[in-house]
């Protein structure tokens, strides 16, 4: 009918496809609204057939249970175990970010031989099931006395993200003129100086892409978390969390809001940089 | 030519810490690994007694147990419903998004945050709204939401139910295959376990997005000359999609099917936190029996084979994949 009239046709066709793509975001969210309206809820209100109901008020006090927790009744709050993710996920984040960036510039401005066979030997560290090194990894930690600990938990962290870092880090800096480096070498500087002087000042996208990839994936990981750390007072919150929601004492609003605190962080970061997150996601798929 | 050499040292011993590092704890911790998995250490205390691929048969067998079979079905049916689902839905929402839509930013981040979330906590939110209920509760979760829409005939047990549809062996099609002798595929190994679509819903919508982010690059780097002269020469849209922008794409398909498949054959956080198990094994997955055989069953070994079962897996999918990668960089 509007073939006639190209305008009523693309008019036509937006308004499906904006129906479509609201739909579609309201698919998206729905998680996010269920953990926010449960989170909110008061205690009184939390009942199984009004689940889908907005809250009568905005009511914290099951995120106040979810961070505190309720220790008449042997419920442990979530408070620790965030501090502990902070103080395990920064250390870590910033490590790898530098052993990254000093493979990357290696491995892309200074090729010596083999660095061609090398650099896929690494790569394929990012891809492996970690179930196929955990026996071996907690034996060696115990005999080096790291298990157990945040410290060995920062260790594990930095050597299984050594592959990513140096490939988000030498495809950046491959995008960088070996011209660049060429010249101060005729000037006399050294590799070191190089890196220091002309690379690294030029490697700050590099390090937001690098460091936030990391950050996101040591936040958010459970395995190396629950193999590594037994106690709950070293455990991060990923692990907390799953045992909160695993014990049947604990509501389903607490559980919920717990939820949305172990997300807040990678949230906020994702909210303010996705750009950056956008092409780490790329990076990762060793697209570029 | 002494500078370079000094130079050339330099460099080599800046790297050194970090090959050291993946040398012993990726290449000697697999080569331990699969070394305890042809021993007997079956308890806490080391016994590296050799047995040969015993571990390995006890896998494929159903005595004592059939997990590992259940195992593999779960993984075979996640991994195939899950790269539909989220290749279908990502290339959906990126030609949508390609259409030049206003507010593509935000449509675009609305997609991609599940992405920043854990596993963890995707999987204690979709628990919660796939939670079927029961006679005491009524229906919960999206049951209770279909209840009220008045889809009532949609309601099911998502993760609770442990229905697989497989071929039965005494129905008229087992009873055919087995006269043609293929009775082995009537078996309830060989079929598709319902209650994993439920976790395959809640990876879809932490992963689709990035499909999607994939699938958009892709094709924002397609010249609009071509859809303009495909345009001019009469092509309808959805023939100018067929014929020249899917062809087009096909890379970024391949590309997700390789990142989405070893993230598949790894699955273990969603498992852990939104079903563990299941009933009759109807949700585990082969890093969870890993992980629950030798972490809390001290079979030690018997992790061992599975973990070096996984990785032959996923090695089967990602070496290729790295290894036409360096080449064609090397040749570029």
């Amino acid at each position: 009918m509007s073939r006639g009239l190209p305008h009523h046709g693309v008019t036509a066709g937006k308004v499906v496809v904006y129906l479509l793509l609201v739909l579609a975001s309201i698919v998206y969210l729905m998680p996010i609204y269920v953990q926010l309206i449960t989170g909110m809820k008061s205690f009184q209100e939390v009942s199984l057939s009004r689940m889908w109901s907005l809250p009568s008020g905005i009511n914290f006090a099951s995120f106040v249970e979810a961070w505190f927790g309720e220790p008449s009744q042997g419920i442990r709050g979530l408070s620790q175990n965030f501090m502990n993710s902070v103080y395990l996920t920064v250390p870590a984040t910033l490590i790898s970010a530098f052993l990254g960036s000093m493979n990357g510039y290696v491995l892309s401005k200074w090729k010596f031989p083999g660095a061609n066979i090398l650099f896929p030997l690494l790569l394929f560290g990012m891809f492996i099931p970690y179930q196929s090194i955990l026996i071996p990894l907690v034996r060696v930690l115990q005999q080096i006395h790291l298990y157990g600990s945040r410290a060995g938990l920062i260790f594990v962290h930095v050597v299984y993200g050594i592959p990513i870092t140096t490939l988000i880090f030498r495809n950046y800096y491959a995008t960088i003129p070996d011209e660049l480096v060429e010249a101060s070498k005729i000037d006399g500087a050294s590799i070191l100086q190089i890196y220091a002087r002309i690379l690294f000042p030029l490697s700050v996208p590099g390090f937001v892409v690098v460091m936030i990839w990391q950050f996101t994936s040591v936040w958010n990981d459970f395995l190396f978390g629950v193999i590594v750390t037994s106690r709950p007072s070293v455990q991060p919150i990923t692990v907390a969390l799953n045992n909160m929601a695993g014990s049947y004492s604990v509501e389903w609003n607490v559980q919920m809001a717990g939820a949305l605190l172990a997300a807040i962080p990678t949230l906020l970061v994702y909210i303010f940089l996705s750009r950056y997150f956008m092409r780490g996601l790329l990076a990762g798929s060793l697209k570029d | 030519m002494k500078e370079n050499s000094r130079e050339r040292l330099v460099s080599m011993s800046l790297v050194a810490p970090s090959v050291v590092l993946i040398a012993m704890f990726v290449y000697g911790f697999i080569g331990f690994t699969g070394f305890s998995s042809l021993t007997k250490w079956d308890s806490f205390k080391p016994d590296f007694t050799f047995v040969g691929l015993r571990n390995f048969a006890r896998l494929f067998s159903t005595m004592p147990t059939d997990r590992f079979l259940c195992d593999i079905r779960n993984t075979v049916t996640f991994t195939v419903l899950f790269l539909l689902s989220s290749i279908a839905i990502g290339l959906f929402l990126a030609i949508l998004l390609d259409r030049h839509v206003k507010g593509e930013g935000v449509f675009r981040n609305i997609f991609l945050f599940p992405m920043a979330a854990s596993y963890i906590v995707t999987g204690v939110a979709w628990r919660w709204i796939l939670s079927p209920g029961n006679p005491q509760t009524g229906a919960t979760g999206i049951n209770q939401l279909f209840d009220k829409l008045g889809l009532s005939f949609l309601k099911w047990g998502w993760f609770t139910d442990p229905s697989i549809l497989a071929i039965p062996r005494d129905s008229g099609l087992g009873q055919f295959l087995s006269q043609i002798r293929l009775g082995g595929l009537a078996s309830p190994y060989i079929g598709v376990s319902l209650a994993m679509i439920s976790v395959v819903i809640a990876a879809t919508w932490q992963m689709s997005g990035y499909v999607m982010a994939m699938y958009l690059a892709a094709l924002r780097s397609i010249p609009s000359e071509l859809r303009e002269a495909a345009r001019i020469d009469g092509a309808s849209e959805l023939q100018i999609y067929r014929r020249v922008i899917l062809p087009m794409v096909r890379p970024v398909t391949l590309s997700a099917i390789i990142v989405l498949g070893h993230i598949s054959l790894k699955i273990f956080d969603l498992v852990v936190s939104m079903t563990g198990p299941g009933p009759a094994f109807a949700t585990d997955v082969p890093a969870f029996y890993m992980w629950d055989t030798t972490f809390r069953g001290n079979n030690f070994a018997q992790g061992a084979a599975i973990a070096t079962l996984l990785l032959l897996m996923v090695a089967l999918l990602i070496v290729p994949y790295l290894i036409s990668t360096n080449r064609k960089e090397v040749s570029r």
